[in-house]
C-alpha cells in the first residue's frame, strides 16, 4: 500500500476534490509526531480548540503537504495540530487542541 | 532486503530482515525514507503485509509509475541492498486478538495489505488456539478492478477453504472471468448490508484503500448503525486508483 507522507507530493492539488483525495487519517501522521513525542500519539485523544469534541488522533484528518502535515477535527474541520519540517527544525503548533491525553492503553 | 515476489502485475512484495526489529502489530506500517546523492530526500508509508512474529518484514507495494519511492522498492533495489526504515508505526488502525471479534475487514485494491497482516496474524493465532475461532469469525470484503489484480489471491482462497470462520468476498469494478457469479460494481449500501456482520454483533470493522472509498464505506457502516469508535479506517493514494 502507498500513502503520500510528508515531505514530498506525487501529485500537485488543483482542485477542492483533488485537494479532498489528498486526506488522510490521523494515523498517517504517526511516523512524523514520533519525532516529537516518545509516545505513539495517535492512540492518544485530542480536543479540539475549535468544538470541544474529543477524538482519537488516529482519527482525525490529516492534510499531506510539502513540507509538512495539518491535522483537521472531522466535525469541525478545524485545524488541530500543525507539523511542519524544514532543513534545520520540525515544528509543531498544537494550538487547536485543548489537551492531549495519552494512557497507557490503545 | 533479502527478497521480492510478484504479487500481480502491479505489485511487488518486499522481503526485508532487520536488525534489532522490535516486533510489530497487525496494521502497523513503516516509513521508507530515500536518500538522494544530493541530499534530498523523500519518504512515503507502507503497510506491513506480514504478521507479527514472522521472521521477515514484508511490504507489498504497488507500483506506482510517476511515484517516487515505489518504483524503486519494485523494480530498482536488489537483494542485499539497504534501506532506512522508520517504524513499527502506528497504533490505532491494528488488530490483535486482545481487540477480538468478529472482525469485519473492507479493502480495496493495495488497501489489502494491513487487513492481509490481520488475516495471517489471526491464521497465526488460531492455530495454536482453535477454540477462539467462534468468537474471530472474519469476512473480508476486497473490491479489485479485475482478477488479475487481486492481490493475496491464491493465499486467501487457501485460507478460506481451510478455515470455515473465514470468509472473502471479492467484488471486481472493472472486468471479470468468464462465469463470474460474484459482485460486479463498486461497494455500496446493499453489498455492505448484505456482507457485514450485524451491529448487533458488535463487529472491529477496518476499512483500508483508496480515500473515496474508505469514506464511502465508513460514513455507509456508520449509518447502518455500527459504531464511529468499532470502525477504523486508513485512507491512502491521493487519486481514485489504488496505490
Amino acid at each position: 500500500m502507498n500513502k503520500v507522507s510528508n515531505q514530498s507530493m506525487e501529485h500537485p492539488a488543483v482542485s477542492d476534490r483533488a485537494i479532498d483525495s489528498l486526506r488522510l487519517d490521523g494515523n498517517a501522521a504517526a511516523g512524523l509526531l514520533s519525532e516529537i513525542f516518545a509516545s505513539d500519539l495517535t492512540v492518544g485523544r485530542a480536543k479540539c480548540a475549535g468544538c470541544g469534541a474529543t477524538r482519537a488522533i488516529g482519527a482525525l484528518h490529516v492534510y499531506s503537504h510539502g513540507m509538512g502535515m495539518v491535522v483537521r477535527c472531522p466535525g469541525c474541520d478545524g485545524v488541530v495540530l500543525r507539523v511542519a519540517r524544514t532543513a534545520t527544525h520540525l515544528w509543531l503548533d498544537a494550538r487547536g487542541a485543548v489537551s492531549i491525553v495519552i494512557s497507557g492503553q490503545s | 532486503m533479502v527478497e521480492v515476489l510478484p504479487e500481480t502485475p502491479r505489485t511487488r512484495t518486499v522481503f526485508f530482515d532487520v536488525p534489532g526489529w522490535p516486533g510489530h502489530r497487525a496494521g502497523q506500517h513503516v516509513d521508507v525514507r530515500l536518500t538522494s546523492e544530493d541530499g534530498y530526500q523523500t519518504e512515503r508509508s507502507y503497510s506491513i503485509a506480514s504478521a507479527p512474529g514472522e521472521s521477515r518484514l514484508a511490504l507489498t507495494v504497488e507500483r506506482l509509475d510517476d511515484g517516487e519511492v515505489s518504483p524503486y522498492l519494485t523494480d530498482e533495489l536488489h537483494a542485499g541492498d539497504q534501506i532506512e526504515l522508520r517504524g513499527p508505526i502506528g497504533g490505532y488502525f491494528v488488530w490483535d486478538v486482545e481487540t477480538g471479534g468478529p472482525l469485519f475487514l473492507v479493502g480495496g485494491g493495495s488497501g489489502i495489505v494491513p487487513l492481509m497482516a490481520m488475516i495471517r496474524h489471526r491464521a497465526a493465532l488460531l492455530a495454536t488456539a482453535p477454540n477462539s475461532a467462534t468468537t474471530l469469525k472474519t469476512r473480508l470484503l476486497y473490491s479489485s478492478r479485475n482478477w488479475d489484480e487481486v492481490i493475496y489471491r491464491d493465499e486467501l482462497s487457501r485460507l478460506a477453504e481451510a478455515d470455515p470462520t473465514l470468509e472473502v468476498v471479492h467484488t471486481l469494478t472493472r472486468t471479470a472471468p468468464d462465469g463470474w457469479t460474484g459482485f460486479r460494481r463498486r461497494i455500496d449500501r446493499a453489498m455492505l448490508t448484505e456482507t457485514a456482520w450485524a451491529v448487533s454483533e458488535n463487529p472491529r470493522v477496518f476499512v483500508c484503500g483508496p480515500t473515496p472509498l474508505v469514506e464511502s464505506v465508513s460514513g455507509t457502516l456508520v449509518e447502518l448503525g455500527h459504531s464511529p469508535a468499532l470502525v477504523k479506517t486508513e485512507r491512502f493514494g491521493p487519486t481514485g486508483t489504488p496505490g
